[in-house]
C-alpha cells in the first residue's frame, strides 16, 4: 500500500494510506486526547475530544476517524483544539456525578485526567447529575449511569463479544445505555466476562468489591484463611504498582499476601495441571468410546456461561471438567481439610482471580460454598495498598506447601491457547508414552482463530483455538453448519484470554492504544513455562500426590465427586 | 404483559405477517427500520415480545433492537386506542393554547400523553405541525382534524367518537 505524506505540528510523517489522524499522530509522538476511542474496541468520533485543525477541513476535524491525505498539514495543540476540549470537558463534567474521592477509578479515570490537563471547571455549568439508579443487581458488573459520559464503548465491547447485552437507549439528552426493556443486568444476557468495565473510561463500570468479607476472615481467630492465585496474576498485578507490562511477579505477589494477615498461599496452576489430567483423559476416552465431539473446554465462566444462553445445543460437547478455580475450591474443602483435621466451615478461601465471571461461577449451584470470596487482580492490588505493603520492595517468596509446584502447562492456562497446549502435551503422551514434543506453537498467539491437526500414535487430532465470544460464535456455527470438523476445541471468554481478563488493572488509555497487552502479558506465562523444569501437567509431583492418595485414577469415581460438574440451558437473547 | 406474549405469539395471522416481513427483508442491508415500521402497522405498537422476534429473525441482539425503536419518536412500545389523538404542540398552536387542549384531554380521559386508555378506546400523543396552522390550535383523532379548539369543546368532541366507536 502507498505512503501518505504530511505534517502534524509541523512534524514530517510517512504514513499507510487510509490511516487517520490519530494513527499518524503517533508516528510523529504526538498525543491526540480521546475518550470514546479504544484500539480494537471503539472507533466512532463521538467525544469530540479528539478535534484538530488539518488543512481542507472546514471546522475541527475528529483525528481518530478523519483519514490523512497527501501533503496534509494537521495542528493538534492550537487555542481553537484547547478551547474546544476543555469546552467538551466542562460540558462531559455538568451532569458527571462528582463522587471522585470514593470512586473506583480515582487516579485512573481518562475524564479525570484530562480534566486536569485541559484546566477544565467541574463547576463552569451547573453541576446536575441526570438521576439514574444505581443497578447492581448482576452478582459481578455494577453501573451508575450518572458516571456515564456515553462513549458507548461498553456498549461496542459488549456486541464485539457477540453478547450485546447492553445498547445505547432513547435519544438526545435521555441517551443512556441499558438493557433492552430497561430491565436490570441480571435479567440480560450478560455473561460476566468484564469487557464493559475494562472498556469504560471512567468509573460508570465496576465490578463489584469483595474485599470487605476478605479483611474479616483475615482478623477473625476462628478462621483458617487460604489464597489461591490464577495463573496469569502473576503476571498483571505488577501493573498496579506501575511495573512495566509483562513482568512477571509471582514471588512478590505471594510475600504480599502473606503481609495481608495470617494466611497461607496456594498456586491454581496446580489445579489448571488437574484439569488437564481430567480433561485430557476425557478427551480420550470421547474418542475410544464414540462420545460427543467435539470437546469443548470448560474452564472458562463467562463462555461456560455463553454456551448455556445462546448455544444450549452445545452444552454435551463441554468437557464436564470444572475449572481450575472449581477444583481448587472443591479440593481445598475436601482433600485438604480430611488431610489437616479442619471442618470445612472453618477454612475461608480466597481466589485471586483476573476474571469477573468467577465472582458469579462460585455461586453455580455444584460449585457453591467451595470458594467463599473471588477477588480480581484489581482488588488484590487495593488491598496490598491498603496494607501499605511496599510490593516493588519485596524479596520474592515461595507459594506453601502441598500446593506450591506446578508445571509449564498450568502456567500457560492464562493465555489463549495455553489450555489447548498443555492438554496436548499430556494427551500425546497418554496416547503414545515416547512423544517428546512439548512445544506446540500452532496455537500459541493472540490471533483470534488458531487452527491445527495433530498426529499422534496415528490418530489425527483436530483442534482449534479462538478467545473472544465473536471468535467462538464462528467456531460454532461453523461446526453447525458442518464447515469444520474439529475434535478439541478451547474457548476464552476475553479477547487473548485470561492476561486481559475483566478483572485485569486498568491501564490508561495511552498505553492501551499503543502497546500489546495481551502479547506482552502471555509472554510472562510463556517465559515461566520455558524455565519450568516441569512441562506436562502429568509429571508434577502434587498431581502424583493427588492422585495416588486420593483420586485414584483420572476420571476415577472420586474425581467425578469433586472435580467435575454439569449445566444447564438457560436461553437468553 | 399478558398482551405482549399474545402478540408475539407463533401461529397467529399477526405472526404470520411478520414472519414474512421478516424474511422478505433480511438480507437488505439497514432493513430494521423497514422491519420495524410494519411490524408496527401490524400490531399498532411494538411490544418487548414483536421485538424479540424481530432480532431473532435478523440474528442481532435485541438491545439493538430496542435501542432504534427508543430512539424513534415513531415507534412506541405501548398499545394505541382505536381512537389516536394527537395533539398539535407546534409552535402556532401551542401559541393559540394547545397545551390546554391536551390538559383537557388527559383531565376527560384520565391517561397521560403517550398512554392509552384501559378500554383501549383512546389514546394520546403529541405531534409538531400537521400542517393546519390557520386552524390552531389543533388535534387530529385517527384522520380526522379538528381545528380552533377550545378546551370546552373537547368532551363534546370525545363523546362523539365514543358513540361512533360503539
Amino acid at each position: 500500500m502507498a505512503n501518505v505524506n504530511l505534517k502534524i505540528n509541523n512534524i514530517p510523517v510517512s504514513v499507510p494510506e487510509g490511516s487517520t489522524i490519530l494513527e499518524a499522530a503517533r508516528a510523529a509522538h504526538v498525543e491526540i486526547p480521546t475518550l470514546c476511542y479504544l484500539k480494537d474496541v471503539n472507533c466512532v468520533g463521538s467525544c469530540r475530544m479528539c478535534l484538530v485543525e488539518a488543512t481542507g477541513a472546514r471546522g475541527l476535524v475528529a483525528a481518530c476517524v478523519y483519514p490523512v491525505s497527501e501533503g496534509m498539514e494537521v495542528k493538534t495543540n492550537t487555542e481553537k483544539c484547547r478551547k474546544s476540549r476543555k469546552m467538551t470537558l466542562e460540558l462531559l463534567l455538568s451532569t458527571h456525578k462528582k463522587k471522585c474521592l470514593s470512586c473506583e477509578r480515582n487516579h485512573n479515570c481518562e475524564l479525570q485526567r484530562l480534566s486536569a490537563e485541559y484546566g477544565a471547571d467541574e463547576d463552569y455549568f451547573e453541576n446536575s447529575p441526570r438521576g439514574y439508579a444505581i443497578d447492581d443487581s448482576n452478582p459481578c458488573v455494577v453501573r451508575d449511569n450518572d458516571k456515564c459520559i456515553n462513549c458507548m464503548r461498553c456498549v461496542a465491547a459488549c456486541k464485539k463479544q457477540h453478547v450485546g447485552a447492553i445498547g445505547p437507549i432513547a435519544r438526545g439528552f435521555a441517551t443512556h445505555v441499558g438493557s433492552a426493556g430497561g430491565v436490570e443486568l441480571k435479567d440480560s444476557s450478560c455473561v460476566g466476562c468484564g469487557q464493559c468495565v475494562v472498556a469504560c473510561p471512567v468509573g460508570a463500570l465496576t465490578l463489584k468489591s469483595d474485599v470487605d468479607p476478605v479483611w474479616k476472615a483475615l482478623s477473625d481467630p476462628s478462621k483458617k484463611v487460604v489464597f489461591f492465585t490464577a495463573p496469569s496474576v502473576r503476571a498483571t498485578l505488577g501493573e498496579v504498582f506501575d511495573m512495566p507490562v509483562g513482568t512477571n511477579v509471582e514471588g512478590k505477589m505471594v510475600a504480599a499476601i502473606r503481609r495481608l494477615g495470617d494466611c497461607e498461599v496456594f498456586n491454581m496452576d496446580i489445579t489448571a495441571d488437574l484439569t488437564i489430567m481430567e480433561e485430557a483423559t476425557e478427551l480420550l476416552n470421547r474418542i475410544k468410546n464414540k462420545g460427543t465431539m467435539p470437546m469443548f473446554t470448560s474452564c472458562c465462566p463467562g463462555w461456560v456461561k455463553f454456551v448455556e444462553q445462546s448455544f444450549p445445543e452445545f452444552i454435551p460437547n463441554l468437557s464436564t471438567c470444572k475449572s481450575p478455580q472449581g477444583m481448587f475450591g472443591g479440593l481445598l474443602k475436601t482433600y485438604y481439610c480430611e488431610k489437616h483435621g479442619i471442618d470445612p466451615k472453618d477454612l475461608f478461601v480466597v481466589s485471586v482471580i483476573p476474571c469477573s465471571a468467577k465472582k458469579h461461577e462460585i455461586k453455580r449451584p455444584q460449585l457453591e460454598g467451595d470458594v467463599d470470596v473471588a477477588l480480581t487482580t484489581r482488588e488484590l492490588g487495593s488491598m496490598i495498598k491498603t496494607a501499605g505493603i511496599k510490593f516493588t520492595e519485596l524479596e520474592d517468596e515461595a507459594f506453601d506447601d502441598p500446593f506450591a509446584t506446578c508445571s509449564g502447562g498450568g502456567t500457560i492456562f492464562g493465555a489463549t491457547g495455553g489450555v489447548m497446549e498443555a492438554a496436548l502435551r499430556v494427551a500425546a503422551k497418554m496416547l503414545d508414552g515416547k512423544f517428546e514434543v512439548v512445544d506446540f506453537p500452532e496455537v500459541r498467539g493472540v490471533s483470534p482463530i488458531k487452527e491445527a491437526t495433530y498426529t499422534v500414535a496415528g490418530i489425527p487430532v483436530r483442534v482449534a483455538v479462538a478467545s473472544g465470544l465473536e471468535n467462538a460464535a464462528t467456531v460454532l456455527n461453523d461446526i453447525k453448519s458442518g464447515k469444520k470438523q474439529y475434535d478439541f476445541v478451547e474457548i476464552m471468554a476475553c479477547p487473548g484470554g485470561c492476561v486481559n481478563g475483566g478483572g485485569q488493572p486498568t491501564l490508561p488509555d495511552s498505553i492501551r492504544n499503543s502497546a500489546d497487552l495481551k502479547g506482552l502479558r502471555a509472554k510472562a506465562l510463556y517465559t515461566s513455562d520455558k524455565e519450568n523444569k516441569i512441562r506436562l501437567s502429568s509429571d508434577s509431583p502434587v498431581i502424583e500426590t493427588l492422585y495416588k492418595e486420593y483420586f485414584g485414577a483420572p476420571n476415577s469415581h472420586k474425581a467425578h465427586e469433586v472435580l467435575h460438574t454439569s449445566y444447564k440451558a438457560n436461553p437468553k437473547i | 404483559m399478558k398482551q405482549c406474549e399474545a402478540a408475539g405469539a407463533c401461529g397467529s395471522e399477526q405472526r404470520k405477517k411478520l414472519d414474512a416481513v421478516i424474511e422478505a427483508s433480511r438480507a437488505t442491508p439497514g432493513c430494521l427500520m423497514h422491519i420495524l415500521q410494519e411490524a408496527q402497522a401490524i400490531y399498532g405498537y411494538l411490544p418487548m415480545e414483536v421485538q424479540k422476534v424481530i432480532a431473532e429473525g435478523l440474528g442481532i441482539p435485541l438491545s439493538e433492537v430496542y435501542g432504534v425503536v427508543t430512539f424513534y419518536s415513531q415507534f412506541s412500545l405501548k398499545p394505541k386506542g382505536k381512537n389516536r389523538i394527537s395533539v398539535c404542540l407546534g409552535t402556532a398552536c401551542y401559541v393559540k393554547g394547545s397545551d390546554k387542549i391536551l390538559e383537557e384531554l388527559e383531565k376527560q380521559l384520565g391517561i397521560k400523553c403517550g398512554e392509552c386508555t384501559e378500554d383501549g378506546l383512546f389514546s394520546i400523543d403529541s405531534c409538531r405541525c400537521v400542517g393546519a396552522c390557520g386552524l390552531a390550535p389543533v388535534m387530529m383523532i385517527g384522520e380526522e382534524v379538528y381545528g380552533r379548539l377550545t378546551p370546552d369543546k373537547v368532551k363534546g368532541i370525545l363523546d362523539s367518537h365514543r358513540e361512533a366507536s360503539k
